[in-house]
């Protein structure tokens, strides 16, 4: 029986598609066979992040409908055995996934893999409240920012009150906090708010902080989740998230200023 | 940045401390009104227009809020009535 994994947000522009790819990269990278499904309808990326949408035959909503079996619509990632992605449809019916058409094939997933993570659209509405009913676990992306903070703890909201585990009055979807894009240098300067100051506002646990880096970009433009980059920041910090997410105790990395050198300092580094 | 700046960002407030108190504000002003049922803005109406038809108040004269004390739950309606 698979964990079902919700990436959510609230605001737009975080990096929940870049967090899914990674997360869910990670954890195949590790054994788990794990699948990554975009609900993110009339809007579909997570097929460019991932490096397959050139391999988009059938989609989410094809097997809502029944227009398509799973095995077809599944697309088995090029590099890990175990990898598999779900794209959203490009329809602009807005009503194109059910709740019920969505336990169908959650449910037929849940048999199959270890992880299903679900790439959730921006905003509150139905693909976002779809994606996180069925969830275990949440991981709740934020950026250290006003209105990223105060969407992220409107879905901590939603996730304890709109899903399944709550209307069966179950356990409570487990909640993680994962920082994005935070720049430890302007977090010393008083310009941006720090973790600490995050956890305490919305507290939840930590399960990463993902320094800004330029690695992103980089991923990003050539299909590759950053999380396979592992000489970079971005890569490793996503890397120790999974292990987290494994239960294993990480130590928090990437949270201080980098010690410029001399040298550096007169020249300028160059990323 | 010149030794100038240096000196002037010290006294400058850092805005990181008034993004945080501002959050602290607002996120807990609205965790406070999540739990409240959907159906309290159309009560407060309601009450209103029936409170009108003896009185003339405002629609900020009525208050209601509900408070979760353990098992029971309290209705509080607040109703500021006009100086005679």
């Amino acid at each position: 029986m698979a964990k079902i994994i919700v990436v959510t947000s609230g605001k737009g522009g975080v990096g929940k598609t870049t967090t899914s790819a990674a997360i869910g990269t990670g954890l195949a990278l590790r054994g788990h066979k794990t699948v990554i499904v975009d609900f993110d309808v009339g809007l579909r990326n997570l097929d460019l992040i991932m490096g397959c949408e050139r391999r988009v035959v059938y989609d989410f909503v094809n097997v809502v409908n029944e227009e398509a079996n799973l095995q077809q619509a599944l697309i088995k990632d090029k590099r890990l055995e175990n990898l598999y992605v779900l794209a959203a449809s490009q329809t602009r019916d807005k009503d194109a996934l059910t709740q019920d058409g969505v336990e169908k094939v959650l449910t037929e997933l849940a048999k199959d893999f270890d992880f299903v993570i679900c790439d959730s659209p921006a905003g509150i509405e139905k693909g976002a409240s779809l994606a996180m009913y069925f969830a275990d676990e949440a991981i709740v992306v934020t950026n250290p920012e006003v209105s990223s903070v105060r969407d992220s703890d409107r879905m901590l909201g939603l996730l304890s009150s709109k899903s399944r585990r709550a209307a069966n009055n179950e356990e409570p979807i487990k909640e993680h906090l994962l920082l994005t894009r935070y720049n430890p240098e302007r977090v010393s300067k008083g310009e941006m708010l720090g973790v600490e100051d995050v956890e305490e506002i919305l507290a939840i646990r930590l399960l990463g902080v993902i320094p800004e880096s330029t690695a992103v970009l980089k991923a990003s433009n050539s299909g590759v989740p950053v999380i396979l980059d592992d000489q970079s920041d971005a890569g490793q910090a996503y890397s120790d998230a999974v292990d987290r997410l494994l239960g294993k105790e990480m130590p928090h990395r990437f949270l201080d200023v980098k010690k410029k050198g001399w040298m550096e300092r007169l020249f300028g580094g160059r990323e | 940045m010149n030794i100038f700046d240096f000196f002037r960002d010290r006294k400058k407030g850092n805005t990181a401390s008034v993004a945080k108190e501002r959050l602290q504000i607002i996120v807990a002003h609205e965790r406070g009104q999540r739990n409240t049922p959907d159906y309290l803005p159309a009560l407060q109406k309601e009450l209103v227009e029936v409170i009108r038809k003896y009185v003339a108040i405002d629609n900020d004269d009525v208050h209601v809020a509900l408070e979760n004390q353990g098992s029971c739950s309290i209705l509080e309606l607040n109703i500021t009535l006009p100086d005679r």
